[in-house]
């Protein structure tokens, strides 16, 4: 039975102090000196090189595998950053203090308002290119999940057993040996997990940066995001219908053929520690057809032998010449720690007086205090959404989890589902909204869920089926049965699994609050009472200090429910398992 | 005889906190002769296992020198290799290939290192497993893997830390005398072994000398030379008198210890405590000499849990010491075997209370408290000048347990905190 849940790497880091205050300086800062230093230039973009995207359905597979081919580079780019960041945060406990808070941080920053102020530096690097808006389309991907990717990696690095690296020691492998031969392969099935994770969220990301309006200006990148913005603001309802296909199509091949055989190939590294959580999963279909053929055993063959030479690499094989400690070695070593914190303490002096000088001269309080209460709507929002989605799908999830042949059918199918990139789906809500004159308001609302709702049921099924057998035969002796036995048994029992859950759902909802708060169709254009809307608006309109007020705002309102709600109870949840 | 090791006033601090240190090790001096068999006993808390990684190089000492061949040991050195008590395989790598890290590390060439670690592999007898993965095999085949690994680099010395102790009996007798046999017969023969183990038994089936550890600090205790050909007899009468001999060393008490509420608890379950009494009631009333050896193997206790027990009980004077070094039950501990639940729950309190500071200190701490209750954290912040935060935390567990039991407090994990309430 598959019992991987979805997990947020971030709550079972160290408590929150003084770095974490440092952390969220250093971003707030970055923002607005992005925006500060972007603002009078309003970057010019070619109209010459706007690119208008063909609605005839023949270059929609065209489109479909550029959008493909940014999310891979995005994903490469972010593998190689968890190999190096990840792996200084774990080995290096200076590194460490200023790495974890920073990531605590930056990943509650709304993507998709990181986006329309990296889009702005991005086209000044390359002007008058696609290349700028192509390259902070990859940013936004990579930022959606590169995070998590780190974190889920530097916890890995930091629970390998202490005596798999004192063999290592002992049969004195180098550095780099033990890098491959240790370090990822122990750390490979939570880092593909996490990965495979990290790209189903990213597909919506990928989506919603392809059409982006800066500057009043709408830019377009070629792939299926901007297809679908098209057909919206050409009423196309074929086009519409006929890009949701093709993603379905994109998705089920990176289901099929990536997400499943890597997971299942994981396992494999899986340590015996975790036997109890070995799943026994069916042999995707792809792997036993290659099993099949030849192809996999030569292919396999020339891997090995890849990876025998680049792990064995002569040249990085040398060692130390000498454990000798020198004097001088031990002062300069202090003298650099010495530097490092001294630079740190610098630059939050710097960011101090900087950030004051730029609130008080482009940001007025009384506005702040406006766009706080923005945040209140949106908050409100976040917290109904993940009420009824609780309500819904914990009884759902309850009942496939209690039966196991059932089970196995759906989790694959909601996999599926979290990957699908929900704001592909908008249009049809979209339409019945503007047609039937309903409040935008209200019905806005659950486009903000649509997309991580899964979460909540994949992690009430996941905790469902981990229940003892036995507890389950105790409830039936006993004769428990209706709301009694919910509440001495089943919410118990699934309690840090959804919280796990809906500590990912509300994350996502925030996020998708920037795109699911403003709803266009053709020329109309309706915008609920929000913060996500207010984001939307000043990018469209390309007033950066309001955009860097906002997502520094909307970044406080997501770090603030973490530490007020979501620690606390995944805390509680984690003493009790 | 050649020295291959040579350990010099070896001494170990480990740094708890700012202010609290722990001596785990303190005047070590012993040497390591080549072609020698070394069992290092003595119970948790003897720091053996730490001595162990100080001669493999895993850890440094606070002071003290180890030699291999005359020179220092700073790191891991060439031509030690080890054995672990969980095996430490990688579960991603086949067995040649776990079989073969350590040559890979040596920038053996490919070719070259699969003919070696095939050699290793069947040498211990573990032919046809080549390509298989750890997790495949069972824990006697494993540690098989685990000592070909070892010694495919062909170690001078091996270091075995608990080896067999995560096996069961039968797998670990079996694979002891393999690995016997193939010292004793072969070209190893000139090749030291070092056996970290807390098994009477097994140092006497094994080694040739034997160093019994003392704790609390690891000191040496007493050294003896096992005058033994092997293979041994464990059931011979020679054989058993060197458990008995060692059984009698170790829980002799050698020195008054001051018992304070910083007194380090060992673990000592209530249920199990109750057990041991009855056993040696029964005993007793068969008019019988209690034999700790027996009482090990018929409660299925290893030395460590007995001893932890045994001295738990002799602190509430529920038993003592004979003069012939054997234990029986006192006039106390005989009205506590006979008694029903209740009454022995208050005779417990009793000597809770009278016999191990801790627990009357949390009780008293209680009782001035108008509220009547005190935090974890308060009891924690008592011990904070004797145990490290980690090892107060055990303490104060094993007297919650004790106190739960005993009805003197009760205690609420959800707060933390401890009181007099009785639950509704």
């Amino acid at each position: 039975m598959q019992m991987h849940i979805w997990q947020n790497n971030r709550m079972a880091l160290p408590k929150m102090n003084l770095w974490d205050i440092f952390a969220l300086l250093l971003t707030v800062t970055l923002f607005a000196t992005i925006a500060y230093s972007t603002k009078q230039i309003t970057a010019p973009y070619h109209p010459s090189q706007l690119l208008t995207i063909q609605l005839s359905e023949k270059y929609l597979p065209l489109y479909a595998l550029r959008t493909v081919f940014r999310m891979l580079i995005a994903l490469s780019i972010s593998l190689l950053l968890t190999f190096t960041i990840g792996t200084l945060a774990a080995k290096n406990k200076h590194a460490e203090r200023i790495i974890l808070p920073l990531i605590d941080v930056l990943q509650s920053v709304p993507v998709l308002g990181f986006l329309s102020i990296t889009i702005t530096g991005f086209m000044l690097l390359f002007p008058g290119s696609l290349l700028g808006p192509e390259c902070a389309a990859i940013f936004a991907i990579l930022v959606s999940q590169v995070w998590n990717m780190i974190l889920g990696f530097y916890q890995s690095l930091k629970t390998i057993p202490e005596d798999l690296k004192e063999a290592a020691s002992i049969f004195k492998l180098s550095s780099w040996q033990k890098f491959w031969r240790i370090d990822v392969p122990f750390a490979m099935p939570s880092l593909i997990w996490n990965m495979m994770m990290s790209m189903s969220a990213s597909w919506f990301f990928v989506v919603a940066s392809e059409a982006i309006s800066v500057n009043n200006q709408k830019i377009l990148l070629p792939g299926i995001g901007s297809y679908i913005a098209t057909a919206l603001a050409d009423k196309n309802r074929i086009a519409v219908g006929l890009s949701i296909f093709i993603m379905f199509i994109v998705i089920l091949l990176y289901d099929q053929c990536i997400f499943r055989p890597l997971i299942f190939w994981s396992e494999k590294f899986k340590h015996e520690e975790d036997e109890t959580e070995r799943t026994q999963q069916k042999m995707p279909w792809l792997i036993a057809l290659l099993n099949k053929t030849r192809l996999l055993k030569i292919l396999g063959d020339y891997f090995d032998t890849f990876t025998y030479q680049f792990v064995n690499c002569k040249w990085l094989l040398k060692k130390k010449a000498s454990q000798e400690i020198t004097k001088a070695k031990i002062i300069f070593s202090q003298m650099l720690i010495y530097f490092w914190y001294v630079s740190i303490g610098m630059i939050v002096a710097l960011c101090v007086y900087f950030l004051s000088q730029f609130i008080f001269q482009t940001v007025t309080l009384k506005e702040a205090s406006h766009v706080l209460l923005l945040g209140v709507y949106t908050s409100i929002r976040v917290i109904i959404l993940i009420f009824l989605c609780s309500l819904v799908w914990i009884p759902a999830g309850v009942w496939i989890g209690l039966r196991p042949h059932v089970a196995e059918k759906v989790q694959p199918i909601i996999q599926f589902l979290a990957a699908f990139p929900a704001n592909l789906l908008f249009p049809i809500v979209i339409y019945f909204v503007i047609t039937y004159h309903l409040n935008v308001n209200i019905w806005a609302t659950p486009l903000m869920i649509l997309g991580t709702q899964w979460y909540i049921l994949f992690n009430v099924i996941a905790g469902t089926t981990t229940i003892p057998k036995d507890l389950k035969y105790a409830t039936v002796n006993f004769h428990l049965s209706g709301w009694l036995k919910w509440r001495r048994f089943i919410l118990p029992s699934i309690f840090p699994y959804f919280i796990t859950g809906a500590i990912t759902a509300a994350g996502g909802a925030w996020n998708a609050s920037i795109v699911a708060e403003v709803l266009t169709w053709g020329k109309t254009t309706l915008m609920a009472q929000g913060l996500g809307a207010f984001i939307t608006q000043v990018t469209t309109s390309g007033n950066l200090p309001r955009v860097a007020l906002g997502i520094s705002i909307m970044c406080l309102y997501v770090l603030f429910f973490n530490y007020i709600i979501w620690q606390p109870l995944y805390n509680m949840a984690a003493k009790r398992t | 005889m050649t020295n291959l090791i040579e350990l010099r006033n070896i001494k170990k601090i480990f740094k708890k906190s700012e202010k609290k240190e722990l001596l785990v090790l303190d005047q070590i001096n012993f040497n390591i002769h080549e072609g020698e068999i070394i069992a290092l006993l003595g119970r948790s808390g003897s720091g053996k296992s730490t001595l162990l990684r100080i001669i493999a190089g895993l850890t440094k000492p606070t002071a003290g020198e180890v030699r291999y061949y005359e020179k220092p040991v700073l790191e891991p050195a060439q031509g030690i290799a080890m054995v672990f008590q969980h095996f430490a395989l990688m579960p991603w790598l086949t067995i040649l290939e776990n079989v073969s890290l350590g040559l890979e590390a040596l920038g053996v060439s490919k070719k070259e290192s699969r003919q070696r670690a095939l050699k290793a592999i069947d040498l211990i007898g573990l032919d046809g497993f080549e390509s298989a993965y750890p997790k495949e095999l069972s824990g006697g085949m494993q540690q098989r893997v685990g000592i070909a690994r070892a010694l495919v680099v062909e170690p001078k010395l091996l270091l075995m830390d608990e080896a067999f102790s995560a096996l069961d009996i039968l797998t670990a007798e079996n694979l002891r005398d393999d690995l016997l046999d193939l010292w004793t017969k072969s070209e190893f023969k000139k090749n030291s072994i070092l056996l970290v183990t807390h098994n009477i038994e097994e140092a006497v089936a094994f080694a040739d000398r034997i160093i019994v550890m003392d704790y609390n600090p690891g000191r040496v205790r007493s050294i003896l030379h096992i005058d033994l050909p092997h293979p041994r007899n464990s059931g011979s009468k020679k054989f058993q008198g060197y458990v008995e001999l060692i059984y009698k060393l170790m829980t002799k008490t050698t020195k008054a210890e001051i018992i304070d509420i910083g007194y380090r608890i060992p673990e000592a379950p209530v249920t199990k405590l109750m057990g041991l009494v009855d056993q040696i009631g029964e005993v007793q009333k068969a008019h019988k000499t209690i034999d700790l050896p027996t009482i090990a193997d018929d409660l299925l206790l290893d030395i460590d849990e007995l001893l932890s027990l045994t001295e738990i009980l002799k602190l509430l004077q529920f038993i003592k010491e004979t003069p012939e070094g054997n234990i029986e039950l006192t006039e106390a501990g005989l009205q506590f075997e006979k008694a029903d639940i209740l009454l022995r729950k208050k005779i417990f309190s009793t000597h809770l209370l009278i016999y191990i500071p801790l627990t009357k200190h949390i009780y008293t701490k209680i009782h001035d408290e108008p509220s009547r209750r005190i935090s974890k954290a308060q009891i924690l912040k008592d011990l904070s000048a004797y145990l490290s935060e980690e090892e107060a935390q055990r303490v104060i567990n094993v007297a919650i347990e004790w106190g739960r039991y005993a009805e003197l407090f009760a205690y609420d994990d959800n707060a933390e905190e401890l009181n007099l309430e009785n639950p509704i």
